[in-house]
């Protein structure tokens, strides 16, 4: 299975947690640490086992998330 | 010119709208204009326009704001209840500078009132029915023809300042007919186009039809914006009619089809000697203050008459001040005042 | 973070259609979510240059902002009327208007009803949240029965303040709509199952065949007092049991 990651727009997160909820691999948890506005926002505590399903950035009420996908040699 | 064709004065005013280029034009039925959402049934279609019978006036003035904000020329038209329903979507239409033309045919009331003339809407067109400080350019047609030339004036008024225009006519005016000429059809597709219309943001920034500003500041730009338009369209767009003041000792103030029968009146009155002028406002709004004005200085009294209980009487009281005296004379109920009934009250003010 | 990015290919990014205005909604909101779906729709279509949207009154005001498209923001309820001035003006233009259940089901009853027995071609985006959000959490009429509400502080009484509404299945029993259905958010299986939803709507209107309506069950965590995570389970649990998901009509 191609590895995967996540880029946050951190700025934009409003810690809703729903990423959180939606990934299937548990690579998503609260950081802890506050954005500009405040928000506990959201990271990856276990980026290695992300796969780069785009759930998250699926279920993301604020388009915080970009995933990428490792480029699978042809 | 155009041809000559005798009509109803409902369907002059939406042969005029026709004319003039109307695109859109949503109605819902109500006495005594039903004549002008039937003609726009039938003709509306056959030239590729589009012509909806809404599900009420609030959704046809809806449409309105959709079609003018999408760039064409629409139109909707109603009386007195109707128009009342209205009132919010006009506020919103005035807010976001759309123009548009509405028509009030205007009927006894308050309430179910009836169906008889009447011109009781004057406060609600020129003070302003909906919420907010707002304008539209109201014109008052006075004879069947005039309601043709002021409804193709309409159009004009409301592109040029981007405003709604009301043509406040009343029930006698829009059951009435008489011959008309009528001008020559303008082409839609020769209109300028409007730039600031939801047309698709095609190589452009997408264009907001907006009248909502949650930051105080910015909403009292967008009022201070209104403000000055509406004194542009003051300082150039008042109109009015004098008929026999040069001489007059007592001058007459009426709009619309009392306008037109105080000028018999005046005839009369003439015919008895007694020196009578007929001042009658085309322009409801904005209202032609400084000419009346000026009128009030050689006359000791300027009567108004109206189908109301006296509401353009306010307007002519505030022109006049002190310089003359300003009784007033009215009926309601859907009354309209015979040329002698108005006759024997300008013979009470005769000193 | 991006050193390790070399050999990778982006595959979720924000849609070209939308621009970038952070949203106005609370955390966890679905409207967000609801405007990422009709972003990637324009950019599949390919029809953001073309399309107007509808803004309502209520939490979705300043849904202008969203789009790279032309919009228009209307008199709360009337959203559907103004749509029909708007494509019966301009046929060629997509049209959609984006409506809660108070905008929708409430006040804008009879434009709803109507816009949907003339078949307008539009698309209409109709956000069912079961409250009043923008104004603080009131009753709206599709608020559960028992559900409490700052209008209905002891539970929504059907005695006095009727059952909720299921207005899709009103518009369905129309004949002229082309295609009703009422969708949900809550798991990424329905976010996926939404999408092809909105996007069967525009592509119906793309291609002339009439009215579509996609009602989508939403969360207003801020006035049901519930986590984003509690609000989903809210509604796949219990809203879900009210208004059933699926297609009404499909007549594309």
């Amino acid at each position: 299975m191609p590895r995967g990651t996540v880029v946050f727009d951190t700025e934009r997160c409003k810690g809703c947690g729903l990423c959180i909820a939606a990934c299937p691999k548990k690579v998503l948890a609260f950081s802890g640490q506050l954005n500009k506005s405040g928000y506990n926002v959201a990271y990856m505590a276990n980026p290695d086992d992300c796969i780069g399903c785009t759930f998250c950035a699926m279920t993301c009420p604020d388009i915080v998330i970009e995933v990428y996908r490792e480029k699978v040699p042809s | 010119m155009g041809e000559r064709l005798l009509l109803r004065g409902n369907e002059v005013i939406a042969e005029a709208a026709i004319r003039a280029g109307c695109q859109c034009y949503f109605a819902y039925p109500i006495t005594p204009q039903a004549e002008l959402l039937e003609h726009m049934a039938l003709n509306m279609p056959r030239l590729g326009r589009t012509f909806i019978q809404a599900e009420s006036e609030i959704a046809a003035i809806s449409m309105v704001y959709g079609a003018a904000g999408a760039g064409v020329r629409t139109m909707t038209s109603s009386s007195s209840p109707g128009i009342s329903l209205k009132q919010e979507g006009i506020s919103y239409l005035a807010g976001a500078s759309l123009p548009c033309v509405i028509v009030n045919i205007v009927r006894g009331g308050p309430g179910l009132g009836n169906i008889a003339p009447s011109q009781c809407d004057y406060f609600q067109a020129t003070k302003g029915g909906g919420h907010g400080d707002y304008h539209l350019i109201v014109l008052g047609p006075s004879t069947v023809p005039e309601a043709g030339e002021l409804t193709m004036l309409a159009f004009e008024l409301a592109d040029q300042y981007r405003i709604p225009v009301m043509i406040l006519a009343d029930g006698l005016l829009g059951q009435m007919m008489e011959p008309v000429e009528l001008p020559d059809p303008i082409d839609p597709a020769s209109l300028p186009a409007k730039d600031w219309a939801t047309t698709g943001a095609k190589g452009r920034a997408p264009n907001i039809i907006l009248s909502f500003e949650m930051d105080p500041d910015d909403l009292k730009q967008m009022n201070l914006d209104l403000q000055s338009k509406y004194r542009t369209i003051t300082e150039n767009e008042i109109r009015y009619e004098e008929y026999e003041t040069e001489d007059a000792d007592i001058v007459i103030a009426a709009h619309g089809t009392i306008g037109r029968i105080c000028k018999s009146v005046v005839r009369m009155a003439r015919a008895e000697g007694i020196k009578v002028g007929l001042f009658r406002p085309i322009t409801l709004w904005p209202y032609p203050y400084e000419p009346l004005k000026r009128l009030s200085q050689q006359v000791h009294t300027v009567l108004t008459v109206e189908m109301s209980a006296g509401q353009m009487w306010e307007d002519v009281r505030l022109a006049v001040a002190e310089r003359a005296a300003t009784p007033f004379f009215g009926e309601t109920g859907g009354i309209v005042p015979t040329p002698r009934s108005i006759l024997n009250e300008v013979k009470k003010h005769v000193r | 973070m991006s050193a390790n990015l070399e050999n990778m290919v982006k595959v979720f990014e924000r849609p070209q259609s939308l621009t970038d205005a952070r949203f106005t909604y609370c955390p966890g909101c679905h409207h967000g979510i609801i405007t990422r779906i009709i972003g990637n729709v324009m950019d599949e279509l390919g029809i953001v240059e073309r399309t107007v949207g509808i803004a309502p009154v209520g939490c979705s005001v300043f849904s202008y902002l969203w789009y790279k498209a032309d919009s228009q923001q209307v008199p709360h309820g009337r959203a559907c009327a103004v749509a029909t001035g708007i494509k019966r003006a301009r046929p060629e233009l997509i049209v959609f208007s984006y409506q809660g259940d108070g905008d929708f089901a409430s006040i804008g009853t009879a434009e709803s009803i109507h816009a949907a027995n003339r078949g307008e071609n539009i698309t209409v985006i109709f956000v069912n949240n079961q409250i009043y959000g923008m104004t603080g959490g009131e009753m709206a009429p599709t608020t559960l029965v028992d559900q409490k509400t700052t209008t209905t502080p002891e539970g929504r009484d059907p005695r006095v303040a009727g059952y909720p509404i299921r207005f899709s299945e009103m518009i369905a029993t129309l004949d002229a709509p082309a295609y009703v259905t009422r969708q949900a958010l809550f798991d990424t299986k329905h976010i996926m199952e939404t999408t092809k939803a909105v996007k069967k709507a525009f592509q119906y209107q793309v291609e002339g065949k009439g009215y579509s309506l996609v009602e989508i069950l939403s969360t207003c965590p801020t006035n049901w007092r519930m986590s984003p995570v509690q609000s989903n389970t809210h509604v796949a649990e219990t809203v879900t049991k009210v208004f059933p998901l699926g297609d009404l009509v499909d007549r594309g």
